[in-house]
């Protein structure tokens, strides 16, 4: 039976959730340098286009339809979106006769529309793409970047999503979902996304930061972020917009969508806390970026926890995943790869470390579907079952998204010319520049016709036709 | 006639100006500059990576002023915009060939 509060909770998720993507395009815009911040604004606008039409032609059937074999890929049931109109998704509740609970058909009695749940989705499939494009700013075209997202959404991110996130009996009764999700299979948690979307674009990143090389210049060059105040505008659009990210992904609006916003907020709180802290001690200042960043790093390694893990437990993942990720971001120096916006140093490493805490933190006091970590009186076998979910996500991501880079590199080709990147990506990729701030740029009326000479004494010296306004 | 250029920290503008217009001179051209001289850079720090600043914001001040007033001027600047801390500036004399007011044609000391 459909339920409207939770439709309605949804809905708004999903509205969430696609702002966090403009809001990510100004975190990692203010990062770039002035000559290339539209480009970066671009990279991450163009996955809006680009995947949701995806979607509905292929996209979330891929994901979501029934499985077509051994939990790695969704058929195309809702190809086009077909059979989504006038239909619900939800589970069957088991009769339990000591709880006094009857059984119930699919979909339940929290059911909500298809349309709803693929629209929320989707937002998750766009955000993933356009996650990766920090790690090679300031040197991509347009288009070929843009292809990459169609092909990459294709072959990475759909079945991806559907081996985390389609669960088995969930679009239909006898559905058959992914085979890291369900208890069936693998069984690891992941409530929102830490392995399907930050694992997957941290390790998608790193092999495009690899394949495409270093800007020009890069480490040896300054690169200073041109706009700060748009790192933390971003990061916290980010922030407002995880909460339905996270607690969205409960798919109903009751406990324990408030577990898992509890939790987003104070690990977020916690990890800004832990980067600052390390920055105090490193480099002497607390700065706005670190701010930004720990906040993002907070929110990446709680994605996968949210739902399973206390309060106390969210704070010790954030204020881990902070302080770690401030240290990682340093990797790419020590092993010289040019992840230009620390997509691996806080996406693929604070993706793993929520991932991996799972199987310490989780309690099943916070959710029955849950477990029991190793400090809430469970076993190791729940941690062995998220590092095989990270790695398997993190390798199939890593191998394909290289081929495909290459593929590309070889054909259309990548990257721009060294001299376009010289000049600025944002003037040869899209022949526009962000900012007209100089005093040259029409300040006194620099660019008009001048008006008609002021005074009688003025005409005596200018000839009565000099560039008068006609 | 001469033209006093001064380099100095922008936030001692307001006070040289306040002197130069004691002095009786009605004009001058400031800019934005960024540039060095013994006082250096800075360094920035972005997550944990070094960026040294070479180039400090500094305001030039030029002014044209009369062979009589011209040391007046400068000594106006240098007590306006001294902190006696390193980076203060400097400043120097020119000699200016003509001066013309492009609205009436005035040339020589009437145009200043």
């Amino acid at each position: 039976m459909l339920n409207s509060g939770d439709t309605a909770w949804v809905l708004a998720s999903a509205a969430l959730v696609m702002l966090m993507t403009p809001g990510l395009a100004f975190f990692y815009g203010g990062m770039v340098r002035s000559k290339s911040v539209l480009n970066m604004l671009m990279m991450n606008f163009i996955a809006l286009a680009v995947v949701g039409v995806l979607w509905v032609f292929y996209g979330f059937s891929l994901a979501f339809g029934n499985d077509i074999g051994g939990g790695l890929l969704g058929g195309l049931d809702f190809a086009g979106l077909n059979n989504t109109v006038g239909q619900l998704v939800g589970y069957a509740v088991a009769a339990d006769p000591e709880a006094g609970v009857a059984e119930v058909a699919w979909p339940g009695n929290d059911a909500l529309p298809v349309l709803a749940f693929a629209m929320f989705q989707l937002m998750f499939a766009v955000i993933t793409p356009a996650l990766i494009s920090g790690a090679i700013a300031d040197r991509v075209k347009f288009w070929s970047w843009t292809l990459f997202v169609a092909l990459w959404s294709t072959i990475v991110y759909f079945p991806v999503a559907h081996w985390v996130f389609s669960f088995d009996g969930f679009v239909g009764a006898d559905a058959v979902g992914g085979w890291i999700a369900n208890v069936s299979k693998l069984g690891a948690l992941d409530f929102a996304g830490g392995t399907a979307v930050h694992i997957n674009a941290g390790a998608a990143g790193l092999a495009l930061a690899i394949v495409l090389g270093k800007r020009r210049g890069w480490p040896r060059e300054p690169m200073r972020p041109h706009n700060l105040p748009f790192v933390l505008l971003g990061a916290s659009l980010l922030w407002f917009g995880w909460f339905g990210f996270n607690a969205g992904s409960a798919l109903t609006a009751g406990d324990l969508a408030g577990v898992a916003f509890t939790n987003t907020m104070v690990a977020t709180a916690a990890a800004v806390l832990g980067w600052l802290i390390v920055e105090q001690i490193r480099d002497g200042k607390p700065t706005t970026l670190g701010a930004a960043s720990g906040a993002v790093a907070g929110l990446v390694a709680i994605t996968p926890a949210c739902g399973f893990v206390t309060p106390i437990g969210a704070i010790a993942i954030g204020v881990i995943a902070g302080a770690v990720c401030a240290l990682a971001v340093a990797l790419k120096f020590r092993f010289g790869f040019d992840d230009s916006l620390d997509v691996v140093g806080v996406h693929l490493v604070g993706g793993l470390i929520g991932t991996l805490l799972i199987g310490f933190f989780a309690s099943t006091s916070v959710n029955s579907l849950g477990a029991d970590g190793l400090f809430y009186g469970g076993d190791a076998s729940q941690l062995g079952k998220q590092a095989v979910a990270a790695f398997a996500v993190m390798a199939y991501s890593f191998v394909v998204t290289t081929i495909l880079a290459l593929a590309l590199k070889y054909t259309i080709g990548f990257r721009i010319t060294d001299e376009a990147e010289a000049e600025g990506v944002d003037e040869n990729e899209h022949a526009e520049s962000a900012y007209d701030f100089s005093s040259l740029g029409g300040i006194g009326g620099l660019g008009t016709p001048r008006p008609s000479a002021a005074t009688a004494a003025a005409a005596e010296h200018i000839p009565a036709t000099a560039g008068k306004e006609s | 006639m001469k033209l006093v250029t001064a380099i100095v920290k922008p936030f001692v503008l307001e006070d040289v100006k306040g002197a130069l217009e004691q002095l009786g001179i009605l004009g001058m051209t400031v800019s934005e500059v960024q540039g060095y001289g013994r006082q250096k850079g800075h360094t920035e720090v972005y997550r944990g990576a070094e960026y040294s600043v070479d180039f400090v914001p500094k305001v030039r001040v030029e002014v044209v002023a009369d062979d009589t007033l011209a040391d007046k001027v400068v000594d106006a600047i240098v007590e306006s915009a001294r902190t006696g801390k390193i980076g203060d500036g400097k400043v120097w004399v020119t000699p200016v060939e003509s001066v013309i007011r492009v609205r009436t044609g005035e040339r020589g000391a009437d145009a200043i």
